[in-house]
């Protein structure tokens, strides 16, 4: 796929000056390029999508957008003005005004507060006036046309309504332009409908609106172009009326993905894992799949499908309404993750420094930490035998540390993750449950990451992988099962597997009804 | 997408009618038991010994809540945005004793002066914790309990055994704790025009405001683009001036200051602020609650005295006052935490 950014990184045409244009713009952490080429033009009076993958730069151009960064390098200009944000408050005064998925309201203070915190209506004695305040605020409700009650304290409103008062801040700073980071994750599709009635008003009243959403059926519903970017850079911009959403999937994820992360093929055994119909209300729905020995099974849909919530049932951390889980050929009972693990299977969860290893503790305590009790003489622990035992898993881990005695906190990521690894490994597992397991590690310990997995499906271990990186996803699994909103909504083999199939089924509405 | 629509959302707004009125006392609330209970205290402990509220008496309960009353409104602009003070026992007691000092070197002095010099000493001490507290990025709590022990160090170099004792004083300035207008203590009055300075600032400014949003959401008020650092540095150098005032305040009241002043008295400030409402996790309170919660604290040893409480259960009641306000609150926002996940309901 070619760049296609310089022939069109103008407005789409017309000589209007867009209300804002980002071009070029770079932003760097370190090592890590988290936007390349962020380039965006929005006009007045237009509601404005931009999608693109997990990873592709979309919150770093949101937060240059808001002044939470500072672009390395770039052209920004409001309204033809070429602006440099040193911090949140210079993006509000120039216009722009950002609702995040959850917005951040002070939970103790009034909704008209809220909306005025900081600039509140001053009355006698240049103190502030609660009834002009409460009095704006209501008149603000009224225009949106959404009974919020303004002396409410803020603690306690829905997500919904928590964008609505954010919304509602941002008319009365009289912002030129909106953007709404993934606004309707969170929301029903009543209170989507009521978003979208109050964006388009907006719209008509001439307010540019930037629009970013996984769904693609809300964006082609809404939204009068799309802006497409992959990999921290600008693809292409189109009007919504010349495009089709299989175009803007293929230019989601147009890229090389093959050899990145070989699989070596292992022998696929007996099914070690059954899971038939778990369901639990509000959060998954009839998720029914198998794993066999030697086996990589791929989890894949976006943050928030519900897959973490599944693994959880599975390994008993939550409690689950209906269904059943047979590991071993042994029904499993709900809740139990003791039984479970003792059962053989190991979980490694998403966020290591939290919930997978305790980070002040040593490398070798910390391998140890689910076996305690292989290694405790008397009630005691036996450091000898905890000590070999952790020596020898970071060695066939290649865990890089001084001494089994550092604390982990010290390691990188990347070595973090195989001490997580390691941990479980020492258990012995027939499945291993694997959540994001390259998240925040750098691009060269990935690979090292995956070469491990990969080692471990050829020993005979079962793997369920929970993977939002599209080419870990199609490079590691043997088999994809995709999941949105609560569902899974394909199963595919590796060789079905490919990014416009898995991005489908993610994201479009229609899988929504299999 | 079966289940994405049968979930209607929990939230329905409040009838608008009467809401401000309900919202407004509802905020009041958290004061309205503090004045109950010493409504209830004060009545109690008059029914069963008349001798308590005698003009005396009263002044007496006064006088003694004063100080308390001060502390406690600088601390609850700390406390409101997260923070705590626990140097404010060693700052009263170098300012007290700075006084003392200052009275015996230039003994004609004039009074004013020596509010204005204990005020700016007592800024400068709390100017200090809010520089390391701001700058250095480490929680109040260590920052001051560090400082509690430094500041009372100097205090003890600085003082060795020496004392000041009231007749090194002039005679006007020991007067201010004696004498009373329309039945109040001159000082009292003082406390009160502070209490209601503040309280008009929390409510009715901008930047007071602010305070309770850093308070209420650290990371939102930063995101919003509300000077943090500059608002929490300067409620340190508030609370640093107040200190300095009651430090004044102290050395009119009491017969002498030295090394020792003001030990221990941070606890009963934080007491008397959580007593009085102040939610010890930031965000909200008030500090006319504060001011209650202080007079509420000394009333309650006064009283369990006057009616011949052993000496050792005063402390025990006292303690149990501070459990049952913590319990208060805590229950009261555990059930707005329930209603916030109630709404917050994903709708997969």
């Amino acid at each position: 796929m070619q760049q296609t950014h310089s022939s069109r990184s103008g407005p789409a045409e017309g000589e209007q000056v867009p209300v804002l244009s980002l071009s070029h713009a770079a932003k760097t952490f370190g090592p890590v390029v988290a936007l390349a080429d962020g380039t965006i033009h929005i006009e007045a009076g237009e509601i404005h999508a931009l999608v693109g993958e997990n990873g592709a730069g979309k919150s770093t151009l949101v937060k240059i957008l808001a002044g939470l960064h500072h672009p390395d390098s770039g052209d920004f200009q409001v309204a033809g003005q070429s602006v440099q944000f040193r911090n949140v408050a210079e993006s509000k005064d120039a216009g722009i005004s950002v609702i995040y998925q959850e917005p951040t309201l002070f939970p103790d203070l009034s909704v008209a507060e809220n909306i005025f915190i900081g600039r509140q209506p001053k009355g006698r004695f240049g103190l502030i006036s609660k009834a002009t305040m409460v009095r704006e605020a209501r008149k603000l409700f009224e225009r949106l046309g959404v009974p919020i009650d303004p002396t409410r304290i803020a603690e306690g409103l829905s997500i919904a309504d928590q964008q609505i008062i954010e919304i509602a801040k941002a008319i009365s700073l009289d912002a030129k332009v909106l953007v709404m980071d993934e606004p309707t994750a969170a929301l029903s599709g009543v209170e989507v409908e009521r978003l979208f009635s109050v964006a388009r008003s907006l719209r008509d009243r001439g307010t540019g609106i930037l629009f970013i959403s996984h769904r693609f059926d809300e964006v082609f519903d809404l939204c009068d172009r799309i802006t497409v970017m992959r990999d921290g850079r600008y693809i292409s911009t189109h009007r919504t009326a010349d495009v089709t959403v299989e175009q803007i999937v293929r230019e989601m994820v147009g890229r090389d993905i093959g050899a990145l992360f070989p699989k070596t093929p292992a022998e696929i055994g007996d099914v070690v894992l059954k899971v038939d119909g778990l369901s639990r209300a509000g959060v998954f729905r009839d998720i029914s799949f198998e794993v066999r020995a030697g086996e990589i099974v791929a989890l894949a849909g976006l943050v928030g499908a519900g897959r973490t919530e599944v693994a959880r049932a599975v390994f008993g951390i939550d409690p689950y309404d209906a269904g059943d889980i047979t590991f071993d050929g042994r029904k499993l009972r709900p809740r139990n993750p003791q039984v479970t693990i003792t059962a053989g299977m190991g979980f490694v969860p998403e966020d290591r420094r939290k919930q997978g290893l305790v980070m002040d503790l040593s490398v070798a305590r910390n391998v140890t930490l689910t076996l305690r009790n292989k290694y405790t003489t008397a009630g005691l622990i036996n450091g000898g035998a905890e000590r070999r035992a952790a020596q020898e898993w970071s060695k066939r881990l290649q865990v890089k540390t001084g001494s089994q005695e550092y604390a982990v906190s010290t390691l990188s990521g990347g070595n973090q993750q195989k001490v997580v690894l390691a941990k479980w490994l020492a258990t012995d597992p027939r499945l291993l449950i694997i959540d994001e397991p390259t998240r925040g590690i750098d691009v060269g310990t990935k690979s090292e990451v995956h070469r491990l997995i990969s080692d471990l499906a050829g020993r005979g271990i079962a793997i369920l992988m929970i993977s939002s990186e599209l080419p870990e996803v199609l490079g590691m699994a043997d088999r994809v099962l995709v999941m949105r909103e609560g569902r899974i909504t394909a199963e595919l083999d590796r060789a079905d597997a490919n990014p416009e199939s898995v991005m489908h089924a993610a994201t479009s509405s229609a899988g929504g009804t299999l | 997408m079966s289940s994405a629509l049968d979930h209607k959302n929990a939230t329905t707004p409040a009838p608008d009618a009467g809401a401000r009125g309900a919202v407004a006392s509802l905020l009041r609330m958290r004061e309205l038991p503090v004045l109950i209970a010493l409504a209830l205290l004060v009545l109690v402990t008059y029914l069963i010994n008349p001798l308590f509220l005698t003009a005396q008496g009263v002044k007496d309960l006064l006088l003694n809540a004063t100080i308390i009353m001060i502390l406690a409104v600088g601390q609850t602009l700390l406390i409101i945005t997260r923070n705590i003070d626990l140097s404010v026992g060693s700052m009263l007691g170098l300012v007290a004793f700075g006084t003392g000092s200052l009275f015996s070197a230039m003994p004609d002095v004039p009074i004013i002066a020596v509010f204005v010099i204990g005020m700016a000493f007592g800024a400068l001490l709390g100017a200090v914790n809010g520089a390391l507290v701001t700058l250095a990025k480490v929680p109040a709590l260590v920052i001051t309990l560090g400082t509690l022990y430094v500041y009372r160090g100097l205090n003890n170099a600085w003082a060795g055994g020496k004392q000041y004792f009231a007749g090194d004083r002039p005679e006007e300035f020991g007067a201010l704790s004696v004498n009373t207008f329309l039945g109040f203590p001159v000082i009292t009055l003082l406390a009160i025009v502070v209490v209601i300075a503040v309280a008009i600032y929390m409510s009715g400014t901008r930047p007071g405001r602010d305070l309770y949003a850093i308070g209420s959401d650290p990371d939102a008020a930063t995101a919003f683009g509300i000077k943090v650092s500059k608002r929490v540095f300067l409620a340190f150098l508030a609370n640093g001036a107040l200190a300095g005032l009651a430090g004044v305040l102290y050395a009119s009241r009491f017969n002498s200051v030295g090394a020792t002043t003001g030990t221990g008295m941070e606890l009963t400030v934080v007491a008397a602020a959580v007593v009085g409402g102040v939610a010890i996790f930031g965000g909200s309170g008030s500090v006319t609650g504060a001011a209650l919660g202080a007079v509420l604290l000394t009333t309650i040893t006064s009283s369990l005295t006057a009616l011949r409480v052993d000496k050792f259960w005063q402390q025990a009641i006292v303690g149990v006052l501070i459990l049952t306000a913590i319990i208060i609150d805590r229950v009261a926002s555990l059930r707005t935490a329930k209603k916030l996940r109630i709404s917050e309901a994903r709708n997969v």
